[in-house]
C-alpha cells in the first residue's frame, strides 16, 4: 500500500511504511488476543463488546415495555421484572455509556492528537479485560437467576443485608468494582496523551473539541468515580463484614448513601454528555465545511460544565427531606449548568447557519439530537425546581426525562460518530440509505416509546411497578410506548446490519472521505498500527484545510523502536523520545486474577487476603522490563549517569 | 514534489524526568483519585459523627493516640532518605540509589510493623458500630496505599540491583516517580491521623 500521497508524505515513505509497519506490529501466534496493546485492536474489542452489552440491554428494555404492554400483564414475574430494570440501568450506564465512549477515544485520540499510540498501552489491555470479565459476570449472573434487582442506585436499606439476602447485591457491588476501574484507568490515559504527546504545534488551543471534550471528561472520571467505588465498597463491607455504615440501629446512615452515590451518578451523566458534544462539535465542522463558530466560548463551556456537573448532586435527594436552603443552592445549580450547554447549542446553530450543511447521516443524527435532547433539556429544568421534582418524583416522567437526555444526548451523536469515523475503523463507508431509514426508525420510535411517560408520569404512574390496574387509565399510552420500542429496534438493527454488512461490502473509503478537518483524515483509511509516517506540525484548528502539504513534518522517530514523541504540556513543543513496551499477556493474567478475586468476594472476604498477592504478582510481572531485544532497541552502553540533556526543541 | 520543512526529533532525549515525563502526570493522576478516595472518606466519617450525641459513640473507648503518633514521626523522618532517593534517581547515580532505596525500604517497613499496633489499639472493632466501621476503613484504605507503595520500592530496588535496569534511563524515572508517590503516603497520612485520633478528642 502507497502512502505517499497522504498529506504529510515524503517521499520514499513507502519504505519507511513497510519498516514501521513492522515495529508497531501488533503480536502474533496462538495466544495473540490474549496479548494485543494496539490502541487500534483495543479500542475496536472495546466498542465491539460495549455494542454487544446495548444490545443486551436493549432486549431487557423491550422485555420490560412488552410486560407494560397491557394492564396486569404476566409476561414477567414481579421478581423478574425487578432484576431486568436494574439489570438494564446497570448494563447501559456501567457496560455501555461510559465504556463504548472511553472505547471511541481510545481508538481516536492518538489520530485526532497526531501520535502513534495512546499513552500506557498495557493498561489499556487491562481495563479492556476487567470490562469483558464484569460484563460476562453480571450476565451469568442474571442467568443463574443473582442478577441485582434494588434498581441501578442500589439504596440501602432496600440493600442492606437484612433486606435484601443472597448475592444480588453483591453481584451489583463487584460489577462496578470492575467498570469503575476500567474506566479510571482509561481515564488517565486519555489525560497523559493529551496532555504529552500532541503533534508538535497543536497548543491546547488548538485541540479539537472532541479531544477537549475527552479531557474534560477524563478528569471529572477521576474525580467522580473513586466516590462510587467507595461507596460500593462501603455496602459490600456491610454486607460481608458486619460494617454498620448504613445501618441506623447502629450509628450508620442510609442518606450517606445517597450522597456518595450520587456524588458519582450526576458527573457521570455529563461523562457519558460531553464527549457526545465533542463528537458533535466534530460532525457539524466536517459536515458545514467550516470551523465550529466560538471555539473559546464552546471550550470554556465545556469545562465550565466539568465544575459545574459536581455541584448538582443533591437534585436527586429533593424527596429525601433536606433543609430548604440546600435544595435551593442545588436548584440554582441545576438550572445554572443550563447556561453551558445553551451556549454549545447557539454556537452550533451558528455554525450550521454560517455553513453549507451536508445532510448525510452523521449530520441527520446530530439534528435528531438537537431535537431529542432540548426536550430532555426542558423536563430537566422543570426538575430541578422542587415543588416539581416532589410532584413527579420516582413516576415515569423521570423516565422519560433520564431517556431523553441520555438517548437523544449521547446514543444519537455517537451513533452519527460512529458512522463518521467508520472509514477509520474499516477502510470502507456505511450505506447511506439504510444510514438514513436507521436515523429515521430510531427517531420516530424513540419518541413514541418516551414521550408517552410524560404523560404517564404526570397521571402519577410510578417507574419501576411491574404491572398495573385497568382502572388507572395507563393502558393506552403504555401500549403506544410498547409499539414504539419495537419501531425503535428495528432502527437499531438496521444500524448495526448496516455496519456490519459495510464492513465487507461497504464502498471503499479514500484516506478523508469527507472531506474533514483534523488529523486522523491525514493517515490511511483504516489507519496503519503506526498511524503517521511523520507526526504532522499543525498551526491551526483544522489543519487539512490549510495546505498541509506544505506544512513542516516531524522526522528522526525510531523506526525499529516503537518511540513515542513526548510534547510540552500546553505549546506542544518537542520535549523528548520515549520507548513504547512489547505485547505481552500479563495485563490479561492480572485482570483474571483481580476479576477472580471480585468474583470470589461474593462469598468470602479472604479472596482479598488470598487474591491480592496474586494480582500484585501479576502487575510485577508486568512491570518487569522485558528484554531490549524484544522492545526492538538495545539501550546504549555509555547512558552516561548524571547528565539530563536538556531539551533542543527546534524552532 | 514540495521540499518541506522538516523538524528532526532524534538528537532529543529518551527520557525526562518530574513534570516532562508521563510518568509524572500518571502518578499526579493516582494521585488525585487517590485524594478523592481520601476526601470522601473522610467527609463519610464527618457525616456519620453528625448522628450521634457524642465521638466516639458511648461505651466506645478513645483510639490509642502513642503509636499513631510514632507513626508521624516515622513518616516524617522517612522524608529525607526520600528525597535523596529521589535526587539519586534524577541523578542516575546507581550506587547511591541502592543504598537510599534500601534505607527508604527500612523506613516503611517500620511503619508498616507500627501499624499493627495502631490496629491493636483502635479499642473498637469494625463491627461494632458505625464510628468503629469508618474508623477502620479509613485506617485500612491508608495502610492499602502504605503497602502498595512499599512494595513498589522493593521491586523497583530489586530491579536497581540488575544489570540491565540499573541501564535504562526509564527505570530512574520510575524510582524517581515512585518516590513522588511516598511523598502523597505521607502528606495525606497528616490529614487521617488529625481526623482518627484527634477529632474524636477535640469534637
Amino acid at each position: 500500500m502507497s502512502v505517499e500521497h497522504l498529506p504529510y508524505a515524503l517521499p520514499g515513505d513507502d519504505a519507511l511504511h513497510a519498516q514501521l509497519e513492522k515495529t508497531w506490529s501488533p503480536a502474533k501466534g496462538p495466544f495473540r488476543w490474549f496479548m494485543q496493546i494496539d490502541h487500534h485492536i483495543l479500542g475496536k474489542r472495546f466498542i465491539i463488546t460495549a455494542f454487544v452489552w446495548f444490545a443486551l440491554g436493549g432486549i431487557l428494555a423491550a422485555l420490560m415495555r412488552f410486560q407494560l404492554a397491557r394492564p396486569e400483564n404476566t409476561l414477567l414475574s414481579n421478581d423478574q421484572y425487578n432484576q431486568i430494570f436494574t439489570l438494564h440501568g446497570v448494563t447501559m450506564m456501567f457496560l455501555f455509556a461510559v465504556p463504548v465512549m472511553e472505547a471511541v477515544a481510545i481508538y481516536m485520540i492518538p489520530l485526532m492528537t497526531g501520535t502513534r499510540a495512546l499513552a500506557f498501552p498495557r493498561l489499556t489491555a487491562y481495563s479492556y479485560y476487567m470490562f469483558l470479565f464484569g460484563g460476562i459476570m453480571i450476565y451469568v449472573a442474571f442467568f443463574l437467576n443473582m442478577a441485582p434487582d434494588t434498581g441501578w442506585f442500589t439504596y440501602p436499606p432496600l440493600a442492606s443485608p437484612e433486606f435484601a439476602p443472597g448475592k444480588r447485591v453483591d453481584v451489583w457491588a463487584q460489577l462496578v468494582n470492575f467498570t469503575e476501574i476500567s474506566a479510571i484507568a482509561v481515564a488517565l490515559e486519555v489525560i497523559v496523551a493529551v496532555l504529552k504527546q500532541r503533534a508538535p504545534g497543536m497548543s491546547i488551543n488548538r485541540l479539537p473539541l472532541y479531544v477537549w471534550s475527552m479531557l474534560v471528561t477524563s478528569f471529572m472520571i477521576v474525580f467522580a468515580m473513586p466516590a462510587v467505588m467507595l461507596a460500593s465498597s462501603y455496602l459490600a463491607l456491610d454486607r460481608l463484614v458486619g460494617t454498620h455504615l448504613f445501618n441506623p440501629v447502629e450509628g450508620g446512615d442510609p442518606l450517606l448513601w445517597q450522597h456518595l452515590f450520587w456524588f458519582f451518578g450526576h458527573p457521570e451523566v455529563y461523562i457519558i454528555f460531553l464527549p457526545a458534544l465533542g463528537m458533535i462539535s466534530s460532525i457539524i465542522t466536517a459536515f458545514c465545511r467550516r470551523q465550529v463558530f466560538g471555539y473559546t466560548a464552546m471550550v470554556l463551556s465545556q469545562v465550565a460544565t466539568g465544575f459545574i456537573g459536581f455541584g448538582l448532586w443533591v437534585h436527586h435527594m429533593f424527596a429525601t427531606g433536606l433543609p430548604q436552603s440546600g435544595e435551593s443552592f442545588f436548584t440554582a445549580a441545576s438550572m445554572m449548568i443550563a447556561i453551558p450547554t445553551g451556549v454549545q447549542i447557539f454556537c452550533w446553530i451558528a455554525t450550521i447557519w454560517m455553513g453549507r450543511p451536508v445532510y448525510k447521516p452523521p449530520l441527520v443524527f446530530v439534528l435528531g439530537f438537537f431535537a431529542i435532547f432540548i426536550a430532555g433539556g426542558l423536563s430537566g429544568v422543570m426538575l430541578a425546581s422542587v415543588p416539581i421534582d416532589l410532584q413527579v418524583h420516582d413516576t415515569m416522567f423521570v423516565v422519560a426525562h433520564l431517556h431523553y437526555v441520555l438517548i437523544g444526548g449521547a446514543v444519537f451523536p455517537l451513533l452519527g460518530a460512529l458512522y463518521y469515523w467508520y472509514p477509520k475503523f474499516t477502510g470502507r463507508l456505511m450505506n447511506d440509505k439504510l444510514g438514513h431509514l436507521s436515523f429515521w426508525l430510531a427517531f420516530i420510535g424513540f419518541n413514541l416509546t418516551f414521550f408517552p411517560l410524560h404523560k404517564l408520569g404526570l397521571i402519577g404512574m410510578p417507574r419501576r411497578v411491574y404491572t398495573y390496574l385497568e382502572d388507572t387509565g395507563w393502558g393506552p399510552l403504555n401500549l403506544m410506548a410498547s409499539i414504539g420500542v419495537v419501531i425503535l429496534g428495528l432502527g437499531m438493527l438496521a444500524y448495526f446490519v448496516n455496519a456490519l454488512v459495510s464492513a465487507k461490502k461497504g464502498a471503499v473509503a479514500t484516506a478523508d472521505p469527507w472531506n474533514g478537518g483534523t488529523l486522523e483524515w491525514a493517515t490511511l483509511s483504516p489507519p496503519a498500527h503506526y498511524n503517521f509516517v511523520h507526526m504532522p506540525v499543525v498551526s491551526g484548528h483544522e489543519p487539512l484545510w490549510h495546505a498541509p502539504e506544505h506544512a513542516p513534518v516531524v522526522t528522526g522517530l525510531s523506526t525499529t523502536a516503537k518511540e513515542v514523541l513526548v510534547t510540552r504540556t500546553f505549546d506542544a513543543e518537542p520535549d523528548h523520545r520515549y520507548v513504547y513496551p512489547a505485547p505481552t499477556p500479563w495485563p490479561f493474567l492480572a485482570a483474571v486474577a483481580t476479576g477472580g478475586m471480585f468474583v470470589a468476594l461474593l462469598f468470602s472476604p479472604w479472596a482479598l487476603v488470598i487474591g491480592l498477592p496474586i494480582a500484585s504478582a501479576c502487575v510485577i510481572a508486568w512491570f518487569w522490563p522485558s528484554s531490549p531485544q524484544k522492545e526492538g532497541k538495545v539501550p546504549k552502553e555509555d547512558a552516561s549517569p548524571g547528565i539530563v540533556r536538556k531539551s533542543e526543541a527546534p524552532a | 514534489m514540495i521540499q518541506r520543512q522538516v523538524i528532526d526529533v532524534s538528537a532529543l532525549p529518551d527520557h525526562a524526568f518530574g513534570s516532562r515525563s508521563i510518568m509524572w502526570w500518571a502518578t499526579m493522576g493516582i494521585i488525585a483519585i487517590e485524594a478523592t478516595v481520601f476526601a470522601v472518606a473522610i467527609a463519610s466519617y464527618f457525616y456519620l459523627q453528625g448522628n450521634e450525641a457524642t465521638w466516639p459513640p458511648a461505651n466506645t473507648a478513645l483510639p490509642g493516640i502513642f503509636w499513631p503518633t510514632v507513626n508521624v514521626a516515622i513518616l516524617l523522618a522517612s522524608l529525607f532518605p526520600n528525597q535523596q532517593m529521589k535526587k539519586a534517581a534524577e541523578g542516575m547515580e546507581v550506587r547511591k540509589l541502592r543504598v537510599w532505596m534500601a534505607i527508604a525500604n527500612l523506613f516503611a517497613l517500620a511503619f508498616i510493623v507500627v501499624r499493627v499496633f495502631e490496629y491493636r489499639h483502635l479499642n473498637v472493632s469494625w463491627d461494632s458500630n458505625a464510628y468503629g466501621s469508618i474508623t477502620w476503613t479509613l485506617l485500612s484504605l491508608h495502610t492499602v496505599h502504605l503497602v502498595t507503595d512499599f512494595v513498589d520500592t522493593v521491586v523497583l530496588m530489586v530491579l536497581m540491583f540488575t544489570a540491565r535496569a540499573a541501564r535504562d534511563p526509564r527505570r530512574f524515572v520510575d524510582v524517581a516517580e515512585n518516590s513522588f508517590y511516598w511523598y502523597f503516603v505521607v502528606l495525606s497520612w497528616i490529614p487521617i491521623y488529625a481526623v482518627l485520633y484527634w477529632a474524636p478528642r477535640l469534637l
